[in-house]
């Protein structure tokens, strides 16, 4: 720009009243046009100005150049753009609408009308108001109700019934024989005073854990894969594993594809703080909801078009929640596919020590092991509480190769450390050898045992499930039961089974799942008494759908 | 000299003018539009190279959106993370964790290691551990236990639990906060998030204050921390508003005005003030006032106040502490705009068992902070065990007397200390620090010479304090000394220490 200044003032005769006219061009115009006998020629603004050869060329220039600089002043006053529209007021839930005012009404004058006793409310940041309107899904209303109202055998036999959270409680009697036979030392361990426990610790976990749990991580995988513990993290709860991940991979308005039906509270995980989007990529029941490279091309290619970053994959193996396993060419296709891609891989295997089935379960360590493929793309999430029944202990667990993940992650686990008291109960725990040998023997057994009681029952009710061989999940088909054939049938289906049913189940639709009519049934909470309740449950609501329709 | 437009010939007639403007403007808009879709999002910090690799310049070469068509098999280019986690994972650069990093690799032990640094620049109290102590070994296991009889209780532990906290947990909590100011004002549990500690606490508020690009109004010299918790992840800005040791530190709504409306100018949207009381580092206690003007200050903006108030139990001197939530009065509409966060870490010297809060009176805030709870949740089994301590009514009594009767001597000892040498320091009566003006001993009155002066303590006298500058002190010279790491005897050491550098 300043290059075109200088030339204009070497080249221009210098009055002052042009240059005038001229900044003044868009607003009032001068004299009428000056087409003449000058038909088709080309003729730019301020040419009369500008003469000479330079004319042409500078004419144009100097009105775009006002222009850009028109825009780029009225970027930079404008105050903050705010990213996600408010909520629509139309919106039936109470808190929602105090958002959406507490959005719209705040605006920067207001300040300075009333300096006293304002009546704006205070502002709530719009990434918080759109965590509030995600939780308005089915997902966290089901939950909901199911704390208002649990079912008990004795106390409350009405109840609903929770088969809607991911929980396992079949083995939790190990885990209590094994705290009564260790009592104090399961919490202190060898040492002498709980002291050194109070004071602060690395926050990415203590060392004695992290070695623990790269044992336990490879006992898990048969001894197929070995973990080095220095390149764990380790943070409270896989969900804030996974959005750790998602910070370090990604940056506000980059993409991750999910093939679907993928876990509902990855939406949580991977949108609320970190700002990222989620691809979904369709999976079809007519492949047994098994993932393909050309989906995942499919949707790399068209966010690409949209000019949307895609930095990785998130993806749960043993799935959740259709409950299969990665086979190990799939594993191997998707290393490819990220190498050539250049984009990273998130495997979350919470659940690789519940495979209840006869297949082998790969871990993603195992195939970069055997691959020659770049392992600094590869990131794999673990968690105890679910192999371990120790959902309340909120452990997970990063394994990364790559250097810079793990420096970031280490750092970040400031805000999500974990207790050292439950760690130190852990390293006990862990370091039992037979007793976790005999827990994962056990659990996967009550795992088949259950799992088969419960995909019985719903044959004999009619409903088909997918076969599963992983996970807490049942993955049925009540296609069959709802009236229309779409989202607005499921979710009138998942309605009935909660207030007349009683039972709390995921509906397809939160798992993002293309298919309607398809639900998520976690198993692993009830005992055995409870089956036949859930399926005169079922029952029941069947039973009302096919007289009505 | 008529002014002409492009495209007058072929746009003829009366609209000539305007049409002839206009489509030249459309066009280079749409081409600017089709640049800006189409162009890469440019790394704002140059992407960190993940490998020491010895060709650095192979793998900071951008990646072309034609290479992976190229090579379909073992791509060369590296995987690369975010921008926000390459400014996280680079080494630390402040001072604040140059100087932990250093102690912790020679740290000093009276009889292992005569010569090691002594550790002043850890915010940590193990004044009352032995209380602690003798309380575990004597409750830890019918804490535990499911109170009929001798069961341990873990297997119920271990089921889900809700993400902000048990109830018990808050009710203990909140009993222990009033208690704490003297009972002059009661906690409502239901108005509670339990965090992995205050750092989440913060974080979240943070996270649901602001968006990206907003700011908070922090009183300097504040808390090194700061600058990551409400940072690195949430993108939102910190405006510093210097506080004077003319007026110790305490800081002016003349001051918070002035950044407020120079923020505006910059087209930053300020969406609170951050302020931390007791004040860590100063340690000095905001008064009733000076919170009336804050809470007067905020609603004239219509923002809001973040109260760190995790020095809160932790007094040592004669001053009165208030409470933020004690200054708002029952139908006051501006509850909603006050937060406050609360941690055990330093009051219950629990640092370990990462357990803090968010006690907020806005309701939306609460209900998003309970969603995202489940980020930075506390194992049950902690909770358990913190519900029982903060339930033993007579210990905590006795703990809070002894903890406040504790820090008070070490405080006397090393104040007398820096008496005896002639510095000076910052009239404190709360929290773990002095406010030491070593102004005296440094060479060059700036930074730099402030810098020197951290140097030398470290590296000749092996004291690591945290320097001024790295609280964003406006005025060289100052340093926080964490006494409450120490025991009796070290303090004359420590002072011996200090002697030999003023003395050179």
């Amino acid at each position: 720009m300043t290059r075109t200044r200088s030339y204009i003032d070497r080249n221009l005769d210098p009055d002052e009243d042009y240059r005038a006219a001229a900044s003044s061009k868009t607003t009032s115009s001068g004299g009428g046009g000056g087409s003449g006998g000058a038909a088709m020629r080309v003729i730019v603004p301020l040419q009369g100005i500008v003469q000479g050869r330079g004319g042409l060329v500078l004419g144009s220039v100097i009105p775009c150049a006002l222009f850009y600089f028109l825009r780029l002043y009225l970027k930079r006053h404008r105050s903050g753009p705010s990213k996600t529209p408010p909520p629509s007021p139309s919106s039936s839930s109470d808190q929602l609408t105090d958002v959406s005012t507490g959005v719209l009404q705040r605006s920067l004058s207001r300040a300075y009308l009333s300096p006293r006793g304002s009546a704006a409310p205070a502002h709530v940041s719009s990434r918080a108001a759109s965590v509030l309107k995600d939780g308005d899904s089915p997902y966290f209303v089901g939950l909901k109700r199911f704390q208002e109202d649990p079912y008990d055998e004795l106390a409350n036999p009405n109840g609903i019934i929770q088969l809607g959270y991911a929980e396992n409680k079949l083995c939790l009697d190990l885990v209590r024989e094994w705290a009564l036979a260790n009592g104090r030392h399961a919490i202190l361990g060898d040492e002498l005073s709980i002291s050194w426990l109070t004071t602060y610790k690395p926050f990415d976990g203590l060392m004695k854990l992290k070695l623990v749990v790269a044992e336990f991580m490879s006992q898990i995988t048969e001894g197929s894969a070995s973990f080095d513990p220095s390149q764990l993290v380790l943070t409270a709860g896989s969900s804030t594993a996974i959005e750790m991940l998602t910070f370090c991979l990604s940056d506000p308005g980059n993409a991750f594809l999910v093939p679907t039906p993928y876990y509902p509270g990855f939406d949580g995980d991977v949108k609320w703080r970190s700002g990222v989007e989620i691809i979904p990529v369709p999976c079809r029941s007519a492949d047994n909801f098994s993932l393909s490279v050309n989906a995942l091309d499919r949707a790399f290619y068209q966010a690409k078009k949209r000019g949307v970053r895609v930095r990785g994959i998130i993806l749960s193996n043993p799935s959740n929640p259709v409950g299969t396993l990665l086979k190990r060419e799939t594993l191997y296709d998707l290393l490819d596919f990220v190498s050539e891609k250049n984009i990273h891989l998130v495997c979350n295997e919470i659940f690789a020590g519940s495979s209840h089935g006869d297949e082998e379960f790969v871990s993603v360590a195992e195939a970069v092991k055997s691959e020659d493929c770049d392992r600094s793309r590869v990131h794999m999430v673990y968690g105890l509480s679910d192999d371990m029944c120790l959902t309340g202990f909120n452990i997970g667990v990063i394994y990364s190769s790559n250097n810079n993940v793990l420096a970031a992650s280490k750092k970040l686990s400031r805000f999500t450390s974990i207790s050292t008291l439950t760690q130190q109960l852990l390293i006990s725990m862990l370091s039992d050898a037979s007793f976790v040998q005999n827990f994962i023997r056990v659990n996967q057994k009550r795992l088949q045992k259950m799992y088969g009681e419960f995909v019985a029952g719903l044959k004999k009710l009619g409903i088909k499930c997918t076969k599963s061989t992983g996970g807490f999940c049942c993955w049925a088909d009540m296609s069959g039961l709802i009236r229309s054939y779409n989202e607005k049938g499921e979710m009138e289906l998942w309605g009935k089974l909660l207030n007349i049913g009683k039972i709390n189940v995921t509906p397809g639709s939160c798992c993002q799942c293309i298919e309607p009519g398809w639900f998520r049934f976690c198993f692993s909470t009830l005992s055995e008494d409870d089956v036949p309740v859930v399926m005169e449950r079922i029952r029941k609501v069947s039973e009302s759908c096919k007289s009505l329709g | 000299m008529r002014l002409i437009v492009p495209l007058q010939g072929v746009v003829q007639g009366r609209g000539g003018l305007l049409m002839g403007s206009l489509i030249p403007c459309t066009l280079f808009y749409f081409l600017q539009l089709y640049l800006k879709r189409h162009r890469s999002p440019k790394p704002p910090s140059a992407p960190l190279s993940p490998y020491p690799s010895p060709s650095p310049n192979l793998s900071e070469l951008p990646r072309s959106a034609s290479r992976s068509n190229l090579s379909s098999r073992g791509s060369i280019s590296p995987a690369r993370i975010s921008n926000r986690a390459s400014s996280i994972a680079r080494p630390n650069s402040s001072l604040y964790y140059v100087g932990l990093d250093r102690s912790l690799e020679d740290p000093y032990d009276r009889l292992d290691n005569p010569e090691g640094i002594i550790q002043l620049g850890l915010s940590e109290n193990t004044l009352c551990l032995d209380l602690i102590d003798e309380w575990m070994s004597e409750n830890l296991n019918s804490s535990l236990s499911e109170g009929d009889g001798d069961e341990f209780g873990l297997a119920r532990l271990a089921t889900y639990q809700p993400f902000d906290g048990l109830m018990e947990l808050k009710v203990a909590m909140a009993g222990f906060m009033s208690q704490i100011v003297g009972d002059r004002v009661s906690f409502d549990p239901s108005q509670m998030v339990i965090t992995s500690g205050a750092t989440p606490a913060v974080e979240m508020l943070c996270f649901c204050l602001a968006d990206q690009g907003n700011a908070f109004l922090v009183p300097t010299p504040y808390y090194p921390g700061f600058d990551r918790d409400m940072i690195w992840r949430t993108g939102v800005e910190l405006i510093p508003v210097h506080c004077r040791s003319t007026d110790n530190f305490t800081p002016s709504i003349t001051a918070l005005d002035q950044a407020f409306n120079q923020a505006k100018k910059r087209g930053i949207r300020v969406r609170g003030i951050l302020i931390c009381n007791p004040s860590n580092p100063v340690g000095n206690i905001l008064l009733r006032e000076t919170l009336y003007s804050l809470l007067d200050f905020a609603r004239e903006k219509n923002i809001h106040i973040i109260s760190d108030e995790i020095y809160a139990g932790s007094i040592h001197g004669n001053e009165e502490f208030v409470s933020m939530a004690e200054i708002l009065g029952e139908e006051d509409t501006d509850k909603e705009r006050v937060h406050i966060v609360y941690g055990l870490s330093k009051d219950l010297s629990v640092s370990g068992f990462r357990v803090g809060c968010i006690y907020s009176f806005n309701e939306n805030i609460l209900a998003a902070s309970k969603r995202l709870a489940r980020f930075c949740s506390v194992s049950s089994l902690t909770q358990r065990l913190l519900v029982s301590l903060l339930s033993d009514s007579r210990f905590i009594t006795r703990y809070l007397e002894t903890n406040r009767r504790r820090i008070r001597e070490v405080y006397d000892m090393f104040v007398g200390g820096l008496r005896q040498l002639g510095v000076k320091w910052a009239e404190g009566s709360a929290g773990f620090y002095c406010w030491v003006d070593m102004s005296g001993l440094i060479r060059s009155y700036s930074e730099k010479g402030e810098l020197e002066l951290f140097d030398k303590l470290l590296n000749v006298a092996k004291i690591n304090m945290t320097p001024g500058s790295a609280c964003h002190c406006i005025e060289p010279g100052w340093f926080r000394c964490c006494f409450a790491t120490l025991t009796p005897e070290d303090i004359p050491i420590v002072m011996e220490r200090i002697r030999r550098i003023a003395d050179r």
